[in-house]
């Protein structure tokens, strides 16, 4: 309690972190996934701009915004890949994806 | 912290914009209808009345407020319930928080404080409307999603797909706007527009990006879902779209959230392209000296208004004298004889107001104030009136030409429009 | 004052990322996660960070969010009717918590963050700092992540046709 300072921040971002690579390492939905490699990758952001604000530069606000543009385009690209295996299998479980297994 | 009085001025700015949205809601209803019937060259709605007053269909407006609200809130069986009563909220909350960057007037300075005419001034003011732009396509999509019914889902998604295509237009052109103003503060934007241009034209962002004007125009059309672009929620296409389902003050909420995105889209185009509270070839500073002529310039005007609206009046009652046998014969001198009241009022205080040669330094920036507001909303119902126009003059775009346009159209040419502003503005720095 | 919008914000995020772990259908996940999205936004905003601030509102909540909500309702993705391994909420908690305080101690034993916050100018992050901090300094990663976006559309729409 009182003041917050970066400590703060940096708890809550790596919380966030584990909590995104949680979903991804235990969920079987496809989107659910996705949406966890989101959480994590916002978590990223949050620990850049909090450093940012804690040493004075904006060099953090330029990874965060670097970091944006990626997320953006990965999910893109992730549901496109989603939606053809939707097309392909009717069903975005990672559980009947098992083509390729022997 | 801010201190009290600060937050007593930023509640009442927020009432005031809140009030101001809201009242503009009926009018503008009013106006679609009896506009569109002007159009069509019909009468339009004129029967509902309180003990006879029927006020030329205005009164609809209170019938129509008085019937949704007494008409069932139906949920249908099938629905998702939670995401079905949240989604008309989502509808309509957020258009009404874009209102917080837009400028009525400029700083307001008096007894030493600045107060500036926007409840927040954001660095960013205009990426902060686009943004709340984009998180407006959530209501329609849970409206959609919710109803669990096949044509609430295709209107549903139409129209998502719809609004996401446009916003990338809208951005790209106020990038225009950027690049010339040399600032995304919206108040920044507006005072550049007091400049003079070429020595007579006002420096209005129309006449410095007359492309980026027409792409905003056209992709604010799009953004609120208003013809030729209301595909999604026309009543012979699709059976009302998104909003089938709903009823009650629940579809009054998608309504008045209809209207209230074309008032901010208004207030948008007036902002960004036309100049804003700036009234042409008279910046702040202008009118701060002229205090006192523009003061009389005002009260003259008032009163002008007032009287000629009372002769109307009275001449419109002479010419219905005896065609209609009930009230209606009695509006005309009501009204005439309010307005009169109001233009004998004006003229007093402009015939008190002859004798003054200076005001005091509240009083100027009190009247600087009231012109700059009124010019704001004169544009703002405008723009109002052209959202209300087009609809009833154009046809509807098909799905697929509504696409190409967005997507093979508009974004080429707000990219050309970029480049060519980029490069001007190169050679006039030389 | 700060500590509060700081609890509040943190409070909301972690509560939105921990129902869009442990939900089951995909749509509320989706919300969770913008709910989630917007505190971080709001921390952010507290962080003196406007103009990231306004881009995560624009880009991940109006954009990314919109195209997985929109992908769910084309999809018409239920909720999931197969029961996965049931993973609980204080297991989630647990071991999120007990990873991040791993995570923290390895910071504080073999990282070094000085003790105390350099002062900022008014306008740092605002749009200008932020932008020609971008196109000096990091010109090079900006046109490669323009030349990113660009692979990543054309990407998108090759996948996604159904006959090339």
């Amino acid at each position: 309690m009182g003041t917050i300072g970066i400590h703060h921040y940096l708890y809550l971002s790596a919380i966030l972190f584990f909590i995104g690579a949680f979903g991804v390492l235990f969920r079987r939905n496809l989107l659910v996934i996705l949406m966890s490699i989101e959480l994590m990758l916002n978590a990223v952001n949050l620990s850049f701009i909090a450093f940012a604000r804690h040493n004075g530069t904006t060099d953090g606000h330029v990874a965060a915004f670097f970091v944006m543009a990626l997320a953006a385009a990965e999910a893109g690209i992730g549901l496109a890949i989603l939606v053809m295996v939707f097309r392909n299998r009717t069903s975005v479980q990672a559980d009947d994806l098992t083509l390729m297994r022997d | 912290m801010p201190g009290l009085l600060d937050i007593v001025i930023i509640v009442l700015k927020a009432v005031f914009i809140f009030g101001f949205a809201l009242t503009l809601l009926p009018l503008l209803i009013w106006f679609e209808r009896k506009g569109s019937a002007f159009i069509q060259d019909r009468a339009g709605p004129n029967r509902a009345g309180i003990f006879g007053v029927r006020l030329a269909g205005f009164i609809h407006n209170i019938s129509d407020v008085v019937k949704l609200l007494m008409k069932e809130m139906m949920i249908p069986p099938q629905v998702n319930r939670t995401y079905f009563m949240i989604a008309p909220i989502l509808g309509f909350t957020f258009i009404l928080t874009a209102f917080a960057v837009i400028p009525w007037a400029d700083h307001y300075v008096i007894g030493g404080r600045d107060i500036s005419m926007q409840v927040a001034d954001m660095n960013c003011g205009i990426l902060y409307i686009l943004a709340i732009t984009s998180l407006n396509v959530f209501g329609i999509v849970l409206a959609g999603w919710s109803s669990n019914n096949k044509f609430a889902l295709m209107g549903g998604l139409r129209s998502t797909a719809q609004m996401i295509s446009y916003e990338i237009p809208l951005g790209l052109a106020v990038v225009g706007i950027f690049m010339v103003f040399q600032s995304a503060q919206l108040n920044e934007i507006v005072r550049g527009q007091g400049q003079l241009l070429f020595g007579f034209l006002p420096r209005w962002g129309v006449f410095v990006q007359p492309l980026g004007a027409i792409l905003f125009i056209v992709a604010a059309f799009a953004e609120t879902n208003r013809n030729p672009f209301d595909l999604p929620e026309g009543e012979s296409e699709i059976v009302a779209g998104y909003h089938v389902e709903y009823s009650g003050m629940r579809f009054a909420l998608f309504y008045m959230g209809e209207y209230a995105a074309i008032v901010l889209s208004s207030a948008m185009i007036a902002t960004l392209f036309f100049g804003g509270w700036q009234i042409p070839y008279a910046p702040t500073d202008t009118i701060i000296a002229h205090a006192a002529l523009w003061l009389k310039v005002m009260l003259a005007g008032g009163a002008l208004g007032g009287l000629a609206f009372a002769g109307l009046m009275f001449a419109w009652t002479k010419r219905i004298r005896g065609r209609f046998g009930d009230m209606r014969e009695h509006e005309g001198p009501i009204l005439g004889t309010l307005s009169l009241l109001a233009g004998v009022l004006f003229t007093f205080f402009f015939v008190k107001s002859l004798g003054l040669h200076a005001l005091p330094d509240w009083g100027a920036r009190t009247v600087a104030l009231v012109a700059q507001i009124s010019a704001f909303a004169v544009k703002v119902l405008f723009w109002c009136w052209v959202f209300i126009w087009v609809r009833w003059s154009l046809p509807r775009f098909r799905y697929d030409q509504l696409m190409r346009l967005g997507w093979k159209n508009m974004i080429p040419l707000a990219f050309v429009n970029i480049a060519v502003t980029a490069v001007v503005l190169v050679l006039l720095k030389r | 004052m700060d500590a509060i919008l700081f609890y509040i914000l943190a409070f909301l995020a972690v509560a939105g990322g921990l129902l869009m772990v442990s939900l089951k259908n995909p749509l509320s996940g989706a919300f969770s996660l913008i709910l989630s999205l917007c505190s971080l936004a709001g921390l952010f905003a507290m962080l003196h960070a406007e103009f990231v601030f306004i881009l995560q509102i624009l880009v991940y909540a109006g954009a990314i969010m919109v195209l997985v909500i929109f992908t769910i309702m084309l999809l018409n993705l239920k909720t999931e009717e197969l029961q996965e391994a049931p993973v609980g909420w204080m297991r989630a908690i647990l071991t999120a918590v007990l990873c991040a305080a791993a995570a923290f101690g390895a910071i504080q034993i073999f990282g070094h963050v000085q003790p105390q916050a350099i002062q900022v100018a008014p306008d740092f992050g605002s749009m200008e700092t932020v932008g020609r901090s971008m196109l000096s300094d990091f010109v090079y990663p900006f046109e490669v992540i323009s030349l990113i976006l660009l692979v990543a559309i054309v990407g998108v729409v090759l996948l996604a046709k159904k006959v090339i």
